[in-house]
């Protein structure tokens, strides 16, 4: 709960049965940061979906990638870095979908980016071709006031 | 060992399949096939009690969306029940619930298949 190792770092393997354990990893980090129940859901609702979409587009199921994942926790902002080497994320599903438009026409999949977006408070792409790419996202954390008076 | 578990239960018209655990894109497969079964004995009226599911990523939720229309297409429906909180605030943020039923409690769902075939 207090004074955690600011930044944390892990890499895993681009397979879908390491989802569990990402979960685990971003869970506990949040957890020590100081989020609630909810809201430690959440953050690992957002970065599996991430983690996802990455096994799925980027490397395209291939099992023999890495997925490297950094934590750094500063002051009330808790900042995810999920970087990849594989095919670069399409701008065009950086597009909000339109939800109803989607639901009412039955679509499959698309849904992660926009459920990444919901749950957290800032979602960025720093793609470079070629290289790497990076998704990195921001959960601000409201602690209780202190008395003290800035 | 597996994080997610499907069982199967048919009762009188109605088949019911719980979901256990964790429904990512590891576990989505199950579900998947769960389904597909269903369809393939021509079982439309389904209900989906989601009493021990901790965990649903949009992998989880794209397995509705891919066969709630073949479904109904065949007169039937698939009605979720027994969510968690958690759970549940997954279906909302997507909207779900503007296109599925669901219930507190499987028998709700199950009378509503019923009073359904009465209408």
């Amino acid at each position: 709960m207090s004074n955690p190792s600011k930044k944390i770092s892990r890499t895993f393997p681009s397979r879908t049965e390491q989802l569990l354990e990402v979960r685990e990893f971003v869970s506990e980090a949040a957890r020590e940061f100081g989020f609630d129940d909810e809201e430690v859901a959440n953050i690992a609702l957002a970065v599996d979906e991430a983690c996802t979409n990455i096994i799925k587009h980027a490397y395209q199921y291939a099992r023999d990638k890495e997925i490297q994942i950094t934590v750094n926790r500063e002051h009330d902002v808790f900042e995810v870095r999920i970087t990849d080497e594989g095919r670069p994320f399409d701008p065009a599903h950086l597009r909000t979908p339109n939800l109803q438009d989607h639901l009412t026409h039955y679509r499959k999949g698309g849904l992660g980016v926009y459920l990444m977006r919901r749950l957290m408070d800032a979602v960025e792409y720093n793609i470079k071709p070629g290289s790497r790419n990076e998704v990195r996202m921001v959960k601000n954390l409201f602690r209780a006031p202190s008395n003290t008076r800035k | 060992m597996s994080d997610f578990k499907v069982h199967q239960r048919d009762g009188e018209g109605v088949s019911v399949i719980e979901l256990k655990g964790y429904l990512d894109a590891h576990t989505a497969t199950e579900l998947e096939s769960a389904f597909q079964k269903l369809l393939n004995e021509k079982k439309y009226n389904i209900v989906v009690n989601c009493r021990d599911l901790s965990y649903i990523s949009s992998a989880g939720l794209g397995v509705f969306m891919a066969y709630i229309e073949d479904v109904r297409k065949n007169r039937g429906d698939i009605k979720l029940t027994n969510m968690s909180a958690k759970v549940y605030n997954v279906f909302d943020l997507l909207g779900f619930p503007i296109l599925y039923e669901i219930f507190k409690d499987e028998k709700e769902a199950v009378i509503r298949f019923k009073e359904g075939k009465k209408g």
